[in-house]
């Protein structure tokens, strides 16, 4: 190998594209042993209730119906941690969707028409599906997810707001969202020999071997568990979701290779959401902008099986300093599918209202909105009073302005027109913490000079495999091609979920732990035997430490929009991002995951919506004719750069996270933009004509 | 790295024809595929279940994604939307018949230099889709942002960023690869 080590950082194609672009690479159900089945759940038709009788004759009766899993006959299993794998167990209906039989069936054609002639008879009880604020309900939890507490509360906020001489109040509404993947959740699983082989679509294989072993009394090395390729997630395949316990338990009662699919409108029942929200900001500052303080209250629902709390109120505790300060999640359990991660939970949906509120504030103060964030810059984190370990909000706003061409705006609304259109811009920041999640990782060396790096990181299009390789490559020194990286398997060295934007941090810190140890081996001299030379690593001690300092990536986004004041359509002109997130190790994927999420982001602002029906109990846009992501004719100019960050308390890479925060501020820097297009403050999304169209 | 060694099998004793089945020929990629299928069996599912053939992708089995996309006699379609049976004759292209050999399209390339992927659930399809969609706008065949007049009588309409992005907005990217899709496809576009 003749080329020179690939340095971190360098635009490197990633290592699968190939696989991809030809249709080779395989994803969890393209795999057809021979016997395969297939299984097809049969979802609740009530939103709360129990089942009274399943009648399976007429469905065994369709050709090519091999057998149908019901409470009745399904293999028992031990009680899951996680409440919505616990499937076929009993009678209880928590929600509509949730699976109450599995048809196995010799063909795809089969299964489906099998489900269809499955009778399910309810005793139904009255539900109730509809967050609001003041729910009779509602608590207090201890924690939101994330382990963060659910309450904090610094100096006095109540009267702090009473005494200051600018005050916001402004309450935000956020529908549900759905994750949507393009590949559905699905796993095929065989035993053979007394061994459970699955392919899964997972974000972190791992868990999912732990999850499977616990539920069926299967030791570790009983199970194995590849994600190979996954077709993305965003939080969705982070925990381990019915379909691989369902093919499980029908590959062991039937004994044969067995393979489900959730169908795409069973998605968003069995696959978690984004909790909706109801958001109450208050802010308080003096007239020169100056934040005196900032209350961020919360009020979320989750289902009736498990809490988990979307941490929207998090981000407020770190952002902008101010003396006083109280952040509060409170919750209601509901007749509704378990809510769970999507792409920046906690983030995402606080920071458009933070965003919001801070954009109303500067309006109110006659402020320029980004001279409003740099005057409340923290020297150090309000809520813990660490310092940061790097804090590059004041530089992405300042470079984003400086490249939008912010200044050149009127501040005031609704002052540019173009024929019918209204144009308008708007900024918001964005924030990600820094996560690191311990991890293992082994390093060969082969006599010919040849390495194998193991790590089961799973790459769910991040470019994980890639980005490993060149953080390999340069601790080892030796040119990237040198370098075979497996991943995406349970069998190898085990590796955390690939979520919380802490994949790169955490496998890339054993990889690079492994990597140098094998250097330090290495050079303590002799020849390398025939099998080669392996060291293995794990970060447990790396990942169970405090750190000192207070760690996340920040960023800036700017939209500039056109709003039709016949129609009301909203459509972005341009948005740029720029972001402050440690060292970039790979150029070429890094714009790609900061676009991306930019992109998921315009969808939130615009597009996507998802209304929780009270009579009938369910999301109503389940599919992707309803529920609209955005599509390609919605995305016009977005660029996505970065501020170069040296940041020596990281990890050894000097990186932070990136898969996340692109989505972070995205929509509130769109209605920003929408209300100085058109003077119109919507304080609910998307920023749909029906919306829009009563203010122009 | 795939640890499980699973075997795969097509056409694995497939029952002889009746009332439900028939036995067809499709032109796939360049060959003959003799099937006795389902009625009901989607040109979808029998690329993926019958013929081992993969690339095109299950989004959402209703038209709604793209992600199947594949060529039917030239023309670009939703495979999941497709009767198999119905199919009889026609001459199909799937992500599999598009390279040369080692030697890829050159959208392909062009996908793969641009980065205009992450998961690569739907790149199958996008790839497709834009070749489909390059021979339509040769042909002449105006999109919602053609302006009138833009192109000759029966000439090619020239494509420029805002023709390919309406053009290719069949074909949903949950992961945002839509700027360098555009990219991808502008480099190869004449």
């Amino acid at each position: 190998m003749s080329h020179a080590p690939q340095p971190l950082g360098e635009p490197v194609v990633r290592r699968e594209g190939r696989e991809k672009v030809t249709g080779t690479a395989r994803y969890a159900a393209e795999h057809h042993p021979a016997g395969l089945l297939y299984g097809r759940i049969v979802p609740a038709t009530v939103a709360s209730g129990r089942i009274t009788a399943i009648r399976t004759a007429d469905a065994l009766a369709v050709p090519g119906v091999h057998t149908v899993l019901t409470h009745e006959n399904a293999p028992r299993i031990e009680e899951p941690d996680d409440p919505v794998l616990a499937v076929l167990q009993n009678t209880r209906v928590p929600h509509r969707g949730w699976p109450v039989a599995l048809v196995v069936a010799e063909s795809l054609e089969a299964a489906r028409a099998g489900a269809e002639a499955v009778r399910v008879e309810y005793d139904s009880a009255d539900h109730d599906t509809v967050l609001t604020w003041d729910h009779p309900g509602m608590y207090t939890p201890e924690k939101a997810n994330g382990g963060y507490p659910a309450v904090r509360e610094r100096g006095d906020a109540e009267a702090a707001l009473a005494e200051a001489p600018v005050t916001v109040d402004a309450t935000y509404t956020l529908g549900g969202l759905h994750n949507h993947p393009m590949e559905p959740h699905a796993s095929s699983a065989r035993w053979a020999d007394g061994h459970l082989s699955v392919h899964d679509s997972s974000q972190g294989s791992t868990t999912v071997r732990d999850t499977l072993g616990q539920a069926l009394g299967l030791g570790d090395d009983e199970v194995t568990v590849v994600s190979e390729h996954v077709g993305g997630g965003f939080g969705s395949k982070g925990t381990p979701r019915p379909q691989v316990v369902l093919a499980a338990m029908a590959a062991r009662l039937t004994g044969q290779p067995v393979q489900v699919s959730v169908p795409r409108r069973y998605m968003p029942a069995l696959v978690g959401h984004r909790a909706p929200t109801v958001q109450r900001v208050r802010l308080g500052a003096d007239r020169d902008g100056t934040l005196r303080v900032v209350s961020h209250e919360i009020a979320t629902h989750t289902s009736r099986i498990k809490e988990f709390v979307e941490q929207a109120a998090v981000p407020a505790r770190i952002m902008y300093a101010s003396p006083h300060s109280s952040t509060v999640h409170r919750v209601v359990p509901l007749d509704v599918p378990s809510p769970s991660w999507m792409r920046a939970p906690g983030e995402a949906s606080g920071m458009y209202a933070l965003e919001s509120a801070m954009d109303e504030l500067a309006c109110a103060l006659g402020i320029d909105p980004v001279e409003l964030r740099l005057r409340n810059e923290p020297a150090t984190e309000p809520d813990s009073g660490r310092p940061f370990s790097s804090r590059g909000l004041a530089g992405c706003l300042n470079e984003g302005a400086r490249r939008f061409g912010w200044y050149e705006r009127d501040p005031r609304p609704a002052a540019r027109q173009e024929g019918r259109l209204l144009l308008g811009t708007g900024v918001a920041s964005a924030t990600y913490p820094v996560l690191l999640s311990p991890s293992a990782a082994s390093a060969h060396v082969a006599p010919d000079g040849l390495y194998t790096v193991r790590v089961n990181a799973t790459d769910i299009g991040t470019g994980a495999r890639t980005v490993l390789a060149q953080i390999a490559a340069a601790a080892l020194g030796t040119p990237q091609d040198n370098v075979t990286i497996e991943i995406g398997s349970s069998d190898l060295p085990f590796g955390s979920v690939a979520g919380g934007s802490s994949g790169t941090a955490s496998w890339g810190t054993a990889v690079h732990k492994a990597a140098t140890a094998l250097v330090r081996r290495l050079a303590e001299g002799g020849t390398v035997p025939p099998e080669g030379v392996t060291v293995t690593a794990d970060t447990e001690e790396e990942a169970s430490q405090d750190s000192p300092y207070s760690r996340h990536a920040f960023g800036a986004h700017f939209a500039e929009v056109a709003v039709d004041s016949l129609t009301g359509e909203v459509r972005v002109r341009r948005m740029l991002g720029v972001f402050a997130a440690g060292r970039i190790l790979n150029a070429r994927t890094a714009r790609s995951q900061f676009i991306g999420g930019m992109v998921m982001g315009l969808g939130m602002a615009l597009t996507e919506g998802s209304t929780m029906d009270p009579v009938y109990g369910d999301f109503t846009e389940r599919d992707l004719a309803s529920y609209h992501v955005p599509a390609c004719a919605d995305v016009t100019d977005l660029q996505a750069h970065w501020i170069d960050e040296d940041d020596h308390h990281l990890n050894p890479m000097g990186s932070k996270g990136i898969g996340e925060i692109g989505i972070v501020g995205t929509a509130a820097a769109i209605g920003n933009a929408v209300r100085h297009a058109t003077g119109a403050r919507l304080r609910s999304l998307p920023l749909t004509p029906d919306k829009l169209l009563p203010y122009l | 790295m795939d640890t499980i060694a699973w075997r795969d099998v097509t056409d694995a004793g497939e029952p002889p024809p009746s009332d439900d089945r028939s036995t067809f020929t499709l032109h796939i990629n360049g060959s003959d595929r003799k099937l006795t299928l389902d009625h009901r069996t989607t040109l979808l599912d029998a690329l993926r279940e019958h013929l081992g053939l993969t690339g095109a992708k299950k989004g959402c089995d209703h038209g709604q994604c793209g992600a199947c996309t594949v060529l039917v006699d030239g023309r670009r379609v939703n495979s999941c939307l497709l009767l198999a049976v119905a199919q009889e004759g026609a001459h199909i292209t799937t992500i599999e018949g598009l390279a040369d050999g080692d030697r890829l399209h050159p959208l392909q390339e062009a996908f793969l230099e641009r980065d205009a992927l992450q998961c690569g659930y739907c790149t199958p399809g996008q790839i497709c889709s834009a070749l489909g969609m390059l021979d339509e706008a040769a042909d002449g065949s105006p999109s919602y942002v053609t302006e009138p007049g833009t192109a000759a009588a029966g000439g090619p309409v020239p494509l420029d960023a805002e023709e390919i992005r309406e053009r290719m907005s069949g074909n949903l990217c949950r992961c945002g690869a839509y700027p360098r899709i555009v990219e991808a496809i502008e480099d190869v576009a004449p």
